[in-house]
């Protein structure tokens, strides 16, 4: 789930960590009375859940509150990325002595969350890594054991960071972890942490992200936030046709489990893919063959037969699909008879020749002589575990791409 | 009584699928709801019977009286 930036810097607050006295409000006028409150400068920044809005006009700085209202008129009224604002964030203007980077973020491949704190604040983390990545530090830490302040301050240490400033920024990198850990993040960031002339430290900028199955845990926050249960996960884009038929199709029935994604998909082998990491490994396995895959897709949990088809026929009616891949790891708890049907039957009901349809059906596991039953009486070529993950995407891409040449 | 899908076959002998009781049971018992009891007996349920998973569950209630039919294996019975 995504947040607005005025919702994570209230959450940055909650948390203990200084932040501007900003005010959100979705009225010009209102913003006017909220600069008059801050009493000098201010910079109005339009809150919409994409990136660029410096670029297209959509922060702004005023020196009265006169132009902190008219900025905000104007903010209002401006789409960004297809985004219109929820409101507008009128916050003061520091006077800032150096801009830090202060993240936490999950590290999937680790399995750790992973603390990330630069003294380049103010640009993307990103560039700062590939460019000075001696100005980056890092460290993963525990969500198990007791988090320490002192695992935060080598972090920061790392990143060159002496005196004062070290000892400033341990608490709210620290803070920050913890943040992370108590709301289910996937991400809270600051950025930029500001150093003022005083020497003190304030957030100018937060970004956050909570897992989506935090979600329940996290009502609280979540209703305290002033967040409506209907604005779900704030998906970063639009479902696709295909996306939102394939989460119809799963909600309908129980049993099992399918996802499906075709985002930035636009290849012609349609992946029919699953189980225990499977999908992830067979996708990069048919691109690494110089496949071109037309969608993703996650099948699991012992579907039925109804699921199995409902998700290959959405698969076989993207344009460009001409055959599907019917791959998976070794299934325990999904039937390989059960996916057979499923996938053998939207061939059927789409008019299309299953031998010819499915390139290759490399499901071993659970009932897999019933299955391979099955895939003999329609002529698909198969195999079972004695064919790697990587051999059978070969054959499925040497197969749809051969003919396709 | 007999219906066949792609995959599978169904077969309720005559004697037992208008028997209410017979027909309840097998309603009960098959977990992808194949059966439907009625107060004429059973019907059978066109679009369940490719879901069937081969338990033989609805053997049990009428030994004798159900047959599934695996009509991709030159349709042996279960």
């Amino acid at each position: 789930m995504r947040f607005f930036e005025y919702e994570a810097r209230e959450i940055v607050k909650r948390a203990g960590i200084p932040v501007t006295d900003y005010g959100f409000t979705t009225d010009a006028a209102e913003a006017k009375t909220i600069a008059e409150r801050i009493g000098g400068p201010t910079v109005i920044k339009s809150q919409v859940l994409t990136g660029g809005r410096m670029k297209a006009g959509g922060v702004k700085f005023a020196d009265t509150p006169e132009e902190a209202s008219q900025h905000a008129a104007d903010i209002l009224e401006l789409e960004i990325n297809g985004h219109w604002p929820r409101g507008v964030l009128v916050d003061p203007k520091a006077e800032v002595k150096q801009e830090y980077y202060a993240g936490v973020v999950w590290d999937g491949t680790a399995k750790k969350p992973l603390m990330l704190f630069s003294d380049m604040g103010g640009i993307d983390i990103e560039q700062v890594a590939e460019e000075h990545p001696d100005h980056v530090g890092r460290g993963h830490f525990s969500p198990l054991q007791p988090f320490s302040d002192y695992q935060a301050k080598q972090v920061i240490a790392a990143a060159g960071v002496t005196g004062k400033a070290l000892q400033r920024a341990t608490p709210i990198l620290a803070r920050l972890a913890r943040l992370f850990l108590e709301n289910d993040m996937l991400l809270a960031e600051i950025n930029p942490l500001a150093e003022l002339h005083d020497g003190t430290f304030v957030a100018l900028d937060a970004h956050m992200e909570m897992e989506d199955e935090g979600m329940v845990r996290q009502k609280g926050l979540i209703k305290a936030l002033g967040i409506a249960p209907e604005e779900g996960t704030r998906e970063g884009h639009t479902p696709t046709p295909f996306e939102e038929a394939v989460k119809a199709i799963d909600a309908a029935d129980h049993r099992g489990v399918i996802q499906g994604k075709d985002t930035g998909f636009h290849g012609n082998i349609g992946l029919v893919i699953g189980a225990g990491g499977g999908s992830l490994t067979l996708t990069d396995a048919v691109r690494q063959q110089g496949g071109k895959p037309a969608n993703y897709s996650e099948i699991g949990g012992n579907p039925s037969v109804a699921k199995a088809c409902g998700l290959a026929k959405e698969v076989l009616n993207k344009d460009g699909v001409e055959k599907i891949a019917v791959m998976m790891s070794i299934v325990s708890n999904t039937r390989v008879d059960i996916v057979a049907r499923g996938v053998i039957k939207a061939c059927l009901e789409l008019g299309k020749d299953p031998g010819e349809t499915i390139a290759i059906f490399r499901i071993p596991g659970a009932w897999e002589e019933e299955g391979f039953k099955i895939l003999d009486k329609y002529g698909i070529e198969y195999c079972d575990r004695s064919v790697s993950l990587w051999d059978a995407a070969g054959r499925a891409v040497a197969k749809i791409q051969g003919e396709a040449a | 009584m007999k219906k066949d899908a792609i995959f599978i076959g169904v077969e309720v002998a005559d004697s037992v699928a208008s028997d209410p009781a017979v027909g309840a049971k097998l309603d009960e018992v098959c977990p992808v709801n194949i059966f439907k009891g009625t107060d004429a007996g059973v019907d059978i349920v066109e679009q369940n019977i490719d879901e069937c998973v081969l338990c033989k569950l609805c053997y049990d209630v009428s030994p004798g009286n159900v047959t599934i039919t695996k009509l991709y294996d030159d349709g042996a019975a279960l």
